[in-house]
């Protein structure tokens, strides 16, 4: 059963992204700068779908972000250019992965926050229980533990 | 030490919802104007078919305005538009109009509708300058001063209320600067 479940979730899994996509006719003539572009599509968000870039969105305003990616392109700017270009017009909120600053700093160091405070919590649990597990029992401990063994008569 | 560790996670969970019940009332979709205070773009817009006169940058200088960005396409722009030609009736502010993204005569049969409530109309056609103004969607309205710079700037629709407590006082407001 799940083997034919698998080939066509796999199918649409791999084409899903090939559904939006520029259209042909949006190819630039030089494949340099073709290829520049189509990374660019990706680090660019469409800010009327909020969380796809504007090469996987076939928004009309999608469509008129790629044309200014291709526009400055073809106008000789580099990639930070271009992406400078639709920062300073959209903001940060432009860009799909947000810049290290003042304001992204809980977003970025959170993650790594929580690394060392969790791992530190590991280690020391860890170590504790290790800990434990060498200490030795006591004379009386000992004598107890004879104790009880002898009443379940397991001596 | 390990009596107020166990506090840990209790705590982190709190920190968490206070974040998330403030983060998630706020609108996504609402993303903060970069031309807050900035002088606007220059432009130079042919005007819509059927009007002698587009719109430029340069029309738009001199007194506080509105310009609003709308299209033929754009249901929201309908729910808006008696507003307009209210203010507009009123003379309260003159409303310069950007038509976006419609095809040639779109708009202007949209207009022969419902009503003109623009002093000038501009014709973005190819949605080239509603980049240039970080235009997030239709209808959206500047207010723009006497010396051209873009103080404010609403998303959507304005109703009774947006022009009543927000947009009008803060035209007062602008013209007494």
């Amino acid at each position: 059963m799940m083997r034919f479940l698998l080939l066509p979730l796999a199918v649409l899994l791999l084409t899903a992204p090939a559904l939006a996509r520029p259209g042909p006719d949006e190819i630039m003539e030089d494949p340099a700068l073709e290829a520049r572009a189509m990374v660019l599509y990706r680090q660019l968000r469409c800010v009327v779908c909020q969380s796809q870039s504007i090469g996987d969105s076939n928004a009309d305003l999608a469509a008129d972000m790629r044309v200014v990616v291709r526009e400055r392109l073809l106008a000789g700017d580099s990639d930070a250019e271009v992406r400078a270009y639709l920062q300073q017009r959209y903001g940060d909120y432009v860009l799909m992965l947000p810049p290290v600053q003042a304001n992204t700093l809980a977003l970025w160091g959170f993650p790594i926050v929580l690394l060392v405070l969790g791992g530190g919590m590991a280690v020391f649990f860890v170590r504790r229980q290790a800990q434990r597990e060498e200490t030795e029992l006591s004379a009386e401990e000992e004598a107890q533990l004879a104790a009880l063994k002898r009443e379940e008569g397991l001596e | 030490m390990s009596r107020f560790l166990v506090f840990a996670p209790l705590a982190l969970f709190l920190a968490l919802a206070v974040y998330f019940a403030v983060g998630l009332r706020e609108d996504p979709t609402d993303i903060p104007s970069q031309l807050i205070d900035a002088p606007l773009p220059e432009f130079d817009l042919p005007p819509i078919q059927g009007f002698d006169e587009g719109l430029s940058s340069a029309d738009l200088a001199g007194e506080v305005v509105l310009l609003n960005y709308f299209g033929s396409w754009c249901p929201p722009c309908l729910v808006e538009h008696p507003m307009l030609m209210q203010i507009a009736r009123s003379g309260d502010v003159p409303i310069y109009g950007i038509d976006w993204r419609d095809a040639p005569g779109a708009g202007t049969a949209w207009l022969q509708r419902h009503g003109n409530p623009y002093t000038r109309i501009g014709d973005d056609a190819s949605g080239r300058l509603a980049i240039e103004f970080g235009i997030t969607g239709a209808p959206e309205t500047f207010v723009i001063d006497r010396q051209g710079r873009v103080r404010y700037r609403h998303v959507g629709v304005i109703t009774q209320d947006v022009w009543r407590e927000t947009l009008r006082p803060m035209i007062e407001a602008l013209r007494e600067e």
